[in-house]
Parts: C-alpha cells; structure tokens; sequence
C-alpha cells in the first residue's frame, strides 16, 4: 500500500516533466499551474506516506520491495524502492520544498521567456530526488544521482545567454562528475566483492564480515567521493557559489534544501559502509569545508553568495556530524537546514525582485520597511541558522556539536577536539556573517536611494511560501520524533555482528554526557557573533572597511575565495587542455600519419602491380604477336602471286613426298 | 645400243616432259608457257600411244591421244583468249607482272 | 641397227633439241619455231608407233592450227613495233633443279616397273578402226568433245572481242 503512494510519488513528477515540456507552451499560462499542482499533490502524498510509516512509531520500520531487473548468468540485478523512517522524512523535505519553490517560481519567473520550459525542468528536478530518496540499490541511487546532475544544469544554465550561466552550469557538471567517477568506481567495488548492488543485501555482507577490511574503507572513501562532490565539501565545493547563476528559486530548490542534500542522505543511507578510517576523512573533510566556506562568506557583497558559501558551510557540519558518529544530529540538521535555508534564498529572492534583479548588498539598506514579509521570515531563519535557542535551527546544531564533543571525549584523540573546536568557531562566524547579511539588507540608511523608491513587497504566491517556510523553521526542532524514529543503523539489523554495535552505542552515550556542555558554548558563541556583527554593521560602531584595510592581505585571500579556482585553473584545466592538445598531436601525426603511409603504400604497390602489368604482361603479349608477325610476314614471301612459283612449290613437295615414300618403302 | 622398245619411247616422253614443265615454270611470256603446255600434252600423248602399241592388244591408247589433242586445242584457244584479255589489262603479257594474288 | 632405231633416233632427237630451243631461247619467234619442229617430230614417234591417223591430226591441228594460234597471239602481245621481245627467265636453277629431280624419278619408276610387255603386231592402218570406235563405243565423248570445242570457240572470241568504246 505504502509502496504504492511511493512509486506514484515518484512518477508522478516525470509525468508532468513529459507533459510540460512537450505541450507546456500551449496550456493556458503556459502550463505553470501543472507542474506546481502535481507537486502538491506529491506532497500531500508524501504526508500521508509520513504518516502511515510513523504512526508505526517503529525504528526499524523498513519495506522493501524489489523486482529482478537484469539477469547475468549467474548474478542477477535486482531494482525496486526501499521505504523506511529516513525515506518518509527525505520525501516530505523535498516534496515541501519543492511545490513551495513552484509557487514562488509563478512570481518570480514571470514575463521570462522559456517560462514553460522552466516548470519542466523544475519536475525533472523533483522527480530525480525523490527516486534517489527512495531506491534500494546502490545503481539506482547512481542513474538517479546522474539524472539530479542533469537536472541541476539545466537549472543552473536556464539563462545560458549569459556566459557566466553556461559556464557555471558546465563547472558544476564537471566539478560533480569528479566525485562521481570516485562513487562510480566505489559502486564498482562493492559489486566485485559482494556481487550485488542492494543495500541490504550489501550491508549483510558487511554485517557477516565477508566485505571488510582495507577494501571496506576503499569503498567507503570511493562512495564519499559521490557526496564530496554533489554536496560540494572541500574540494570540489567551487562550483556551488557559482551555480548562484540560475534563479533564486532554483538555488532554494537545489543548493539548499535538496540536491545538495543527496550527498548527505547518500552517506546516512549507506551508513554502515563506513569503517573508522573513513569516518576520521569524513569528519575531517565535513570540519575544513565548514570552516573554510564561513570564512569566505564573511567578506561576501552578493546576498546570494553569502547564502551559497553558508550552504557550504552548514553541508560541513551535517557530513562532519555523520563522520563523528551523530548520525541522528547530521540527518536532523539536513532536514532543518532544508527549512531556512530555502527561507533565506527565497527571502533573497524576494529582495532581488523588489530591487529589480539586484544582488549586491552594497546597494541595499533599510528595506525592512518596504519588505516587512520578507524581513520577519528573513529574520526568522537567520536567527534559526545563527543557533539562536528555541528555533529548529538551535535544536540541530546544537546537537552536532554535541555530538563531535562526545566523540571527542570518547576517543580523546587531539584530532576530535580540534574538530569540535572548529565546529564552535565556525558556529560564531556563522552568526555573524548572516546577521552582517541581515543588517546590511534590512537595516540602516537606503544606499541606493532610487532603487530603494522603487521597492515593493513581493505577491502573494511569493510571500506565502516565505511564510509557510517560516513556520516550519520554528517548529521544526521541536518533538523528539525525529530522534527516536531516526536511529543509527547498527549492524544488528543486518546479522550479528557486536563489536561494531557496541562502540556506536558507546559513542551515543557520551554524546549525551557532552550535550549540556556543547549547548553553552554554542549559545556563547552565536550570540558574540550576532554582537559583534551588531557592532559593525547595526550601530556602526566600528567600521569594516577599516579592519579589512588593515588585514588587507588577509581580506584579498577571503575576498578570492582562497584562491581555489585559480588553483584548479592552473593545474586542473590546464592540464587537461595540454593532454588534450598532446592528444590532438598524436592523432593528428602518428595515426593520421599511419593512414597516409598505409594509403603511399598501396599506391606504391598498385603503381608497381600496374608497371608489371604494363611492362611484364603486355610485353609477353606483345612478343607473343611479334613472333606471330614475324612467321606471318616470312611466309607470306611463299605468297608471290606468280603463278609459276606456285607450280615450282607444288613439284617441289611433290618429288620431296615421293622421295619420302620410296625411303619409307 | 639395245633395240628401241617401249622404254625408249617413255623416257623420250619423260624428257619431253620435263623440257615443257621446265617452260611452264621459266618463262617469262605467258604466250611461251602456254608452248609449254602444249609440250606437256604431247608428252603424255606419246606414252599413251607407246603403251597403246607394246601393252594393250587394242587402240585404247590412241583413243585417249586423239581425245587429248581435241583438249589441248580447246585449252590453247581459250588461253590465248585470256592472254589476250590479261594484255588488254596490263599492257604486258609478263607473268612476272601478274601478281595481284602476292600476300 | 635397223631403220627403226635410226628413224626412232633422228626424231627423238630432233623433238628433243626442238624442244630445248623453245625452253632456252629468248626469242619469242624462235619458241613458236622450236615448238613447231618439236610437235612435228612428235607426229614422225606417231608413226612409228603405228598411230597414222594420229600423226596426221597431229600435223593437222597442231602444227597447222595451234602454233599458227600461237603466232598470232605473240604478235598481237607484243608491245614494241617490230622488235620482238626478249623475253627473260625467272627462277631457272630452282626450276632445273626441279626438273631434274622430276626426270629422274620418272626415269627411276620407268626401269623398275615391270611392264606387261606384249611384242608388237605388225602395223595396220588406223583410221578405220578409231572412225569405228568414234561412233560406237566413244560416241559420248567424241559428242561432249564437240560441244567442248563449241563451247571453247564461243568463250575464246567472246573474251578476246573489241570493246566497244
């Protein structure tokens, strides 16, 4: 039955892709109100899903439901939908945002030009991440991994008369593709050794010890590679600031709540792949891109890169989470962090409509007059994302934190306490740049005083979502359902296997003990960062540029996002260019020169078989005419026409016949 | 010197023709080849007619002679009429010159 | 010797000599006049064979009327007025050589051959006999020899007629 709601959840997506992207322009506006309905209509779907599969209350509530899809020989691939806690939760985000991004889109695209177009896409979209939520198999997740991909460009590069769309379209493609040869090669792996692609099936393998080892943690790293790219950690997060591109909407859509969500659901999902080593690279890398993308954020002038780098950032902390053991922490803050951040971008996306597509901050000021919808919700989930207590925002990252202090305390490892360290640091400087945002849009003098005159509050069917995000953004911490329904999976679901169950367990436990202490410090440090912010940027007290004047160097580093694109420049690209260019090379002068040999040859030999023709055969045939000639030319001498001489032949042979005959006798 | 009998009667015929064979074939004018000719038959007419005196009991032989002197003067007129005609052609009764058979 | 061998001798050789001279000779009159003596010599080894009626049609037709042909026929082909051409030989050694060869063997195959030699009767005349034999038992060919002779008078003037011009 549930399986049912699923599969329809699904397809119906894809359905209306098909339908609007072939008859979109001749609907009736455009066909907007279809792809924004079936969304709806998924969405209340995906709550009845919700709540047939929580009303069981169960942990270890799992369906699964399979088809054989390929039989080789021996192996035979199976394919088919697996539906658990984590699965109703993932629908119901994306089915959320989802349909409240439609809605949006109908205000924020209108008067564009590829408006139906747009819409498809937007069901492409959604119909890619709602079947990777809901696959069993690590093949499924991968084709819908690739279509989420494709999706994204298409998103991303909607305006690709723009040299800077197609270009960040194209670089998020590439930079993506990166991590997944390293999820593909990871699939690849698991397969060799367990000869299946089904989750359970593999994580059974894992369970009785049959898949284990230094290959395990290979695979583990190898499947992570997926996650590093699609929801863009150190290194390969580039592309996600560029991807600001497309529309606002879009970047609510996918580098907030969802896609780049895959990444981190893709690592809960296949949870139990991971040994310890791998969880240390995990963390670590989760750690680092935190860091590294806050700081970037805080010398950020577009309100949308701001969003971009702190969508980096908050990403760090759900995947170092999951890499410090706070499965339950990770997922929760992915689930909360798809509310406000998709608040905040299309909070922005209101902004930049009322200011008639402008993005720089600089230009800004005072607009929570003119924007009061915008500046409530706006405010709301900055102060959800700052961990401002009592918001849902508060609730998950406090729970992070805990998580990697109880770790800490557990292994007692310098490197887990330098990891919690980050996290808190990074906490106060998440506080501040998206208060600096806040300050910098909604309060102060107007600095663009004609732009200023001209703004207005958005319409309804873009204020609305605003609003409904809002509310889920507070209440969303609240309940312990999601900690009890979301539980680590641990090996005993799979077989028996102890040892690993009894350190996961041991890790809960101390993060319990760390809770309290992590809690104080992360409300330390949000509100030092909130005042500090204030201090700069609400009474002005001391100014930014002066302290960007004096770490000038330092502010060059941040401004130029660390330098990475012109790292990856100077060796990525252009180490490709030149293999490319060497390749070009070598087919042009070694293969095209094979083929223009192989072509002089046979010219060679037709030329030296037509000579002997020529010379040889004809020659024989002429001598052969010549010899005919000669004796034809000699003979006819005999032919003297005179009658006289014939006579003298005749008597000749004659007398000769006799003579031969009397010898003969 | 035996008495002259049959032999010496053929081997006169025998040299008489070859003497008109050797015309036939070296002479220049067609008028003298026919002479040549001519020669020939008489030859044959002599063996006829010897064998007709010393072989059979009857005239047979002389028979033939007569029938091949009757031929010979029709062959010789006809001939002489072609001769003339070949003259009348070339200009020239040189057998020499007729040679429009030549290969 | 008796006046058979002598007279057998004095025309042998007269023909044969005839004979030579009209092969050897350049001049055209001088065959017609070799060929003349040889066939009469021919008629004289008539009689002597006993063939009387014979020697007379050979003079006859012969001597009278086929040299006389001939004659006519150099004079009528010649080119030159008066001059009576020199008429050249061709190929005599081959043609020697040939005859010679030829005379042999006929000489050879004569003195091997075992002939049925019966001895002569004595000579009776001739002429009645064949006139006989003409009419009765050859009387076809003596007729086709006829129409031979029609035929070959009718050809020889048409052929060697005026053209009209």
């Amino acid at each position: 039955m549930i399986v049912d709601y699923v599969v329809w959840i699904i397809l119906l997506p894809l359905i209306s892709f098909t339908i609007q992207i072939f008859f979109g322009k001749r609907l009736p506006r455009q066909g907007d109100w279809l792809p924004t309905s079936v969304m709806f209509v998924d969405l209340l779907l995906a709550l009845i899903v919700a709540g047939k599969v929580f009303s069981a209350y169960d942990p270890d509530f799992r369906i699964a439901r399979s088809f054989e899809w390929v039989v080789l020989g021996t192996t035979t691939i199976k394919f088919g939908l697996l539906i658990d806690n984590l699965t109703a939760v993932m629908l119901f985000i994306v089915t959320l945002v989802s349909s409240l991004v439609h809605l949006f889109s109908i205000g924020y695209m209108h008067g564009d030009p590829r408006y139906s177009r747009y819409f498809a896409y937007l069901s492409l979209f959604s119909f890619s991440m709602l079947g990777l939520v809901s696959v069993d198999n690590f093949l499924g997740i991968y084709m819908f991994w690739e279509l989420v991909g494709v999706s994204s460009f298409l998103l991303i590069g909607f305006w690709f008369e723009k040299h800077s769309a197609s270009n960040a379209a194209k670089k998020a493609f590439l930079v993506n593709r990166v991590g997944d040869v390293g999820m593909f090669i990871g699939i690849l792996l698991i397969f060799a050794i367990t000869h299946t692609f089904n989750f359970d099936e593999v994580f059974g393998k894992i369970a009785s010890g049959e898949f284990a080892g230094a290959l395990l943690t290979a695979a583990g790293i190898l499947i992570f590679c997926g996650a590093v790219g699609k929801s863009a950690q150190f290194p390969l997060h580039v592309w996600l600031p560029d991807a600001m591109e497309g529309p606002t909407p879009v970047s609510a859509l996918i580098h907030a709540a969802t896609m780049v969500a895959a990444g981190v659901y893709l690592v809960g999902r296949t949870f139990v792949l991971y040994t310890e080593t791998a969880l240390l690279i995990i963390a670590g890398i989760g750690t680092i891109t935190a860091f590294i993308a806050a700081t970037i954020a805080v010398v950020q002038m577009d309100i949308k890169k701001v969003l971009a780098y702190s969508t980096i950032s908050q990403l760090g902390y759900m995947i170092a989470a999951l890499g410090v053991g706070g499965y339950n922490a990770g997922l929760f803050h992915l689930m909360t962090h798809a509310f406000f951040k998709a608040l905040l971008f299309l909070g922005a996306g209101s902004v930049i409509h009322a200011m008639h597509h402008e993005q720089d901050m600089r230009q800004m000021g005072g607009l929570r007059h003119k924007l009061p919808i915008t500046f409530v919700t706006f405010l709301i989930a900055t102060m959800a994302i700052s961990g401002v207590p009592g918001l849902s925002g508060f609730f998950s990252k406090d729970a992070i934190l805990a998580a990697a202090l109880g770790k800490a305390m557990e292994t007692g490892t310098l490197y887990h306490y330098l990891i919690f360290a980050t996290l808190i640091f990074t906490a106060g400087l998440t506080a501040f740049y998206m208060f600096r945002a806040l300050f910098l849009t909604f309060y102060g003098t107007p600095r663009n005083q004609e732009k200023y005159d001209h703004a207005h509050e958005s319409p309804s069917t873009m204020t609305i979502p605003l609003i409904a995000l809002a509310l889920f953004t507070v209440i969303g911490g609240y309940g312990s359902w999601f900690e009890e329904l979301i539980r680590k999976p641990s090996l005993a679901m799979f077989s028996t296997g102890a040892a690993q169950e009894a350190a996961h367990a041991a890790a809960e436990g101390a993060a319990h003990g760390a809770h309290t202490i992590a809690m104080v410090l992360s409300i330390l440090f949000a509100f030092a960062g909130i005042f500090i912010a204030a201090l700069y940027y609400y009474w002005n007290k001391y100014s930014a540029e002066a302290v960007s004047e004096k770490f000038a160097a330092l502010y060059r580093f941040l401004w130029n996002k660390w330098y990475f694109d012109e790292l990856y420049q100077a060796t990525a690209v252009r180490g490709t260019l030149l293999l490319s260019r060497a390749m070009g090379w070598f087919d042009l002068k070694v293969i095209d020169g094979i083929v223009n040999g192989t072509a002089r040859m046979t010219t060679l030999l037709s030329f030296g078989s037509g000579t002997t023709d020529n010379r040889v055969v004809d020659g024989l045939v002429n001598w052969v005419a010549r010899i005919v000639g000669w004796f034809g030319a000699t003979l006819r001498e005999i032919q003297t026409g005179k009658v006289q001489a014939y006579i003298l032949m005749a008597l000749g042979a004659f007398i000769l016949l006799y003579v031969i005959q009397l010898a003969m006798v | 010197m035996m008495a002259v009998g049959l032999h010496h009667f053929l081997v006169l015929s025998a040299l008489l023709f070859v003497l008109g064979l050797l015309a036939v074939i070296t002479k220049k004018n067609a008028v003298t080849v026919l002479m040549g000719i001519e020669l020939i038959l008489n030859a044959a007419n002599i063996n006829f007619i010897a064998f007709s005196r010393y072989v059979d009991t009857d005239l047979d032989g002389q028979l033939f002679a007569l029938f091949v002197i009757i031929t010979a003067a029709a062959a010789a007129a006809v001939a002489l009429a072609i001769v003339l005609n070949i003259y009348k052609q070339m200009r020239s009764v040189n057998l020499d010159e007729a040679d429009t058979l030549a290969g | 010797m008796n006046y058979f061998d002598l007279t057998f001798y004095v025309f042998a050789i007269g023909a044969v000599v005839s004979a030579g001279m009209m092969v050897f000779s350049r001049n055209l009159i001088y065959c017609a006049v070799g060929l003349l003596f040889a066939l009469a010599s021919v008629a004289g080894i008539y009689v002597l064979l006993g063939a009387d009626f014979l020697a007379a049609t050979q003079l006859m037709v012969y001597v009278g009327g086929i040299v006389a042909l001939l004659l006519f026929g150099i004079m009528l082909s010649v080119k030159f007025t008066g001059v009576e051409l020199r008429t050249g030989t061709l190929q005599m050694l081959p043609g020697l050589m040939i005859a010679a060869g030829l005379f042999l063997l006929l000489v050879r195959m004569v003195f091997r051959t075992e002939w049925a030699v019966n001895q002569p009767g004595e000579m009776l005349p001739t002429t009645s006999t064949i006139g006989k034999r003409i009419m009765t038992d050859l009387l076809i060919p003596f007729e086709i020899a006829s129409i031979l002779l029609l035929v070959a008078l009718i050809g020889a003037a048409y052929m060697a007629r005026r053209e009209r011009t």
